[in-house]
This record gives C-alpha cells, sequence and structure tokens, in this order.
C-alpha cells in the first residue's frame, strides 16, 4: 500500500498550497467529476472552478478550492495547476460568500469583465470547499 | 574666512541628511528583497508543472494551437513589452532595460519590422514620453512587489493583440526584456521571445529507459492545451514581473550602499577640511593677538 500512495501537489500562482501524500483526489474536469486512485494512467485535465477533495493516507479529507487550471496525474504523481487556489480550512465561509455575492451582483449588472469572472469562479469555488469542509466535519 | 567655514558646515550636514535617507532605503530594500526572492521561488512549481504540462500536450497534440503557430516567415509587426521599475533610487536598473529594448527596437527597424512597445513600469513610460516614441499601452504601478492579477491584465492584452491578424493591426511576435535575477550580486537584463510559443524549451529530457508518458486528455488533446496556453503566457509575464521586482530591489540596496558609503567617505573629507580651516583660524587669531601685544609693547617701549 505504501508503495500504492498518490504524491499530490496543489499548486497556485503564488505558490504550492499543499502537498503530501493521498490515497484519492476528487475534482471537477470539463467533462465531470473525476476520481484519481493510485496507478490511474497519465492523465491531463482541464478543471472547472471548483471544491477538490484529497483523500489522505490517514482517511483525512482535505477541501482546496481551485478556480480552474488543470490535473496531471502521472506515475502516481497528480499535481492540481490552479492561478488561484486556497485550502478549505483556511477559507472564511462568510467572506467566501459574500465575495460570491458581490460578484453575482456585479455580474448580473452586466459587467462581464475577466476580472469579474475570475473572482465570480473564485467564490464560488471557495463556497463549495468551505461547504463540504464544514459538512464532513460534524 | 568664518563664511567658507559656514559654508563647509552646511555642506557637511546635507550631506549627513542624504546619508540618512540613503541608509534608510538600503535598509527598506533589504528587507524587501528577501520577500521578493521568496515569492519569486514560490512561483517556481507553477511555472514548471505549466511548462511540463504544455510540452507534453504540444507533443501529443495534432493539430497546433494559435499560440505556438508561427504566424508569419517574416514577421511584419513585433510588440516589445519591458519591464522597468517604478520608481528610480536603483541604479541602472531601468536604463538597463531600456538600453536592450532600444537595441532590440533599432535591429527590428533595420529589418523593416513595425514595432509596438508595451511598457510596464513608471521609468519606462516617462522615457518614452519624453522621446515622444509612441507606444500601445502602459501599465504601472506594481514594480516592486507585483500579484499575479498585474501580470494576468498584462499577458491577457499581449494574447488579445498577439491572436489578432497582422492587417487589422495584429502583432506576429512578442518579445519581452526584463531583469534576470541571477543572484544578490548580478541581475542581467534579458530578452525573451514570448509568442509564438517555443515548445521545445523546457522539455523536460527524458532519460534512457524513460519513456515519455502517453496522457490521456480529458475533454482531449485541444480544448486541454487552449486552457493551457494562455496560462502559460500568464506564467511567463508573471515570472519575469517576480524576477524584475527581486532584481530591482536587490539593485536598490546595492546602489543605496554605495550612495551611503560615499556620503560617509564625503563627510569625512568635509570634517578634515573644516577642522583645518578652524585650526588655521585659531592660529592667525592667536598670531594676531600676540602680534598686536607686542606691538603694543614695543610702542610703550619707545616711550
Amino acid at each position: 500500500m505504501a508503495d500504492d500512495a498518490l504524491h499530490v501537489e496543489v499548486v497556485s500562482a503564488t505558490g504550492s498550497e499543499w502537498e503530501g501524500e493521498a490515497v484519492q483526489v476528487i475534482t471537477r474536469t470539463i467533462d465531470g467529476d473525476i476520481g484519481i486512485l493510485p496507478r490511474h494512467a497519465p492523465l491531463l485535465a482541464a478543471l472547472v472552478p471548483s471544491a477538490t477533495e484529497i483523500v489522505t493516507q490517514d482517511g483525512k479529507r482535505e477541501v482546496v478550492a481551485v478556480d480552474g487550471g488543470f490535473i496531471s496525474v502521472e506515475d502516481n504523481h497528480v499535481a492540481v495547476i490552479a492561478q488561484y487556489a486556497e485550502v478549505a480550512r483556511e477559507i472564511s465561509e462568510d467572506v467566501a460568500q459574500r465575495e460570491l455575492a458581490a460578484a453575482v451582483k456585479l455580474l448580473e449588472e452586466g459587467d462581464n469583465s475577466e476580472e469579474t469572472r475570475r473572482r465570480y469562479n473564485m467564490a464560488s469555488a471557495q463556497v463549495k470547499a468551505a461547504n463540504k469542509a464544514s459538512g464532513q466535519g460534524h | 574666512m568664518a563664511a567658507g567655514l559656514r559654508e563647509l558646515r552646511n555642506r557637511r550636514r546635507s550631506v549627513t541628511s542624504t546619508r540618512k535617507i540613503t541608509k534608510a532605503q538600503e535598509l527598506i530594500a533589504a528587507s524587501r528583497v528577501i520577500k521578493a526572492q521568496q515569492a519569486a521561488r514560490a512561483a517556481i512549481p507553477f511555472t514548471r508543472e505549466i511548462i511540463r504540462a504544455v510540452s507534453s500536450v504540444s507533443t501529443h497534440a495534432k493539430s497546433d494551437h494559435p499560440l505556438t503557430v508561427t504566424k508569419a516567415e517574416r514577421p511584419r509587426r513585433i510588440a516589445l513589452v519591458f519591464f522597468t521599475s517604478d520608481r528610480g533610487m536603483n541604479g541602472a536598473f531601468s536604463s538597463n532595460v531600456i538600453k536592450m529594448t532600444a537595441r532590440l527596437a533599432r535591429r527590428m527597424r533595420d529589418d523593416n519590422v513595425e514595432v509596438v512597445r508595451y511598457s510596464v513600469g513608471r521609468k519606462g513610460t516617462s522615457y518614452l514620453k519624453f522621446r515622444d516614441m509612441e507606444y500601445a499601452e502602459a501599465w504601472d504601478g506594481s514594480s516592486a512587489s507585483p500579484t499575479y492579477a498585474d501580470a494576468q491584465r498584462v499577458a491577457d492584452r499581449l494574447i488579445q493583440e498577439f491572436m489578432l491578424p497582422c492587417e487589422e493591426g495584429g502583432v506576429d511576435e512578442i518579445h519581452a526584456v526584463y531583469t534576470r535575477m541571477e543572484s544578490m550580486l548580478t541581475q542581467a537584463p534579458r530578452a525573451r521571445r514570448l509568442l509564438p510559443v517555443e515548445v521545445v524549451e523546457g522539455v523536460r529530457e527524458v532519460g534512457e529507459g524513460e519513456v515519455f508518458p502517453i496522457y490521456d486528455f480529458e475533454p482531449d488533446a485541444e480544448t486541454v492545451l487552449d486552457e493551457l496556453m494562455p496560462l502559460y503566457v500568464r506564467s511567463r509575464v508573471w515570472f519575469y514581473m517576480l524576477q524584475s521586482a527581486a532584481s530591482q530591489l536587490a539593485m536598490q540596496q546595492r546602489a543605496m550602499k554605495s550612495a551611503t558609503d560615499n556620503a560617509t567617505q564625503l563627510i569625512d573629507d568635509l570634517t578634515r577640511v573644516e577642522n583645518q580651516l578652524r585650526q588655521a583660524q585659531i592660529t592667525q587669531e592667536i598670531t594676531e593677538i600676540v602680534g598686536g601685544a607686542s606691538a603694543l609693547e614695543e610702542s610703550s617701549g619707545n616711550e
């Protein structure tokens, strides 16, 4: 089993957000949810803004919000690359909700700039991640 | 004589306060350069993974992505983006970049290529304005501590220019001039072609017996490449910005250190001259008093 662990690295533009051994990674690609287990075939997939779940070897669940990007799997090495990524534990749900509401309001007002879409993507991913993280905590 | 002394004293005072400023700037730069270096280091995994993914997708994708295709055998219009600082007091940082950009632009013009300039950093922009040179767009305010959003803004504008056909005002190639942080002691300006992407660059060495993994692509190679290419360009611009920021602060620290040293030297010299002058003045006064006293004595002895 020890040989069959996934080495997972979540990197954003500002640095490595999470790194460690895991038994499963669940994320959402353009085509839908995907789960990665050890010895997965080499894969490169484009992601949509989502909450990526990493199940560590001691059964803990790490949730990371990503604003898109892509995942690469190769030889039990998983890299999740996103421009912005944040570990759910560090996310304040209230702030994320407010940010999401602000972004939605801007979008509804017809502001369809790259900046606003980016804010919307990140905020929705953060809210999802925060929900997932708190949902399993109880 | 007294006036000369006062002037010297004033000058020494002004040099002393200048030294205080340069010393403070040196310390500020020293603490910020560490942060800038950490930021540059932190971005390495991101850049590395993207380059790796790009090289593996492009070896598999059947069709070429617009960002990797050479648009014209002989480029007609080239965009030149260069990264200078917003503020001075950092030695030759900005002028090195400006000089290299000018050299590059001259060479391009010699080849009958139109040059479109993009300036990142206030110093570069004011250089262009002062010489009445045209530029397409200028960004500033982020040279010492860039954020990824800054890089994204610049990169997206450049991609947009590149995607436009040359006939409609687009550019055939994009080159960037930035300063690479080799170490704390050496920072050198570099010119690189940003677009079209040279895919061979950064391809991981495939060792003997190691096969390049055959990837599955979700949904397919072309879509992944579409998602990947803008990210790649942004990560390049982000890399250039971080490198330039760290170089800028390192050069500032060095420039301010030598300014402080020069000021110290100057203060020493001025103090010495000032003391000499004061001594000479005292000696002269004594001589005058002694001379005056003996003259009085002589005149009283004559009576």
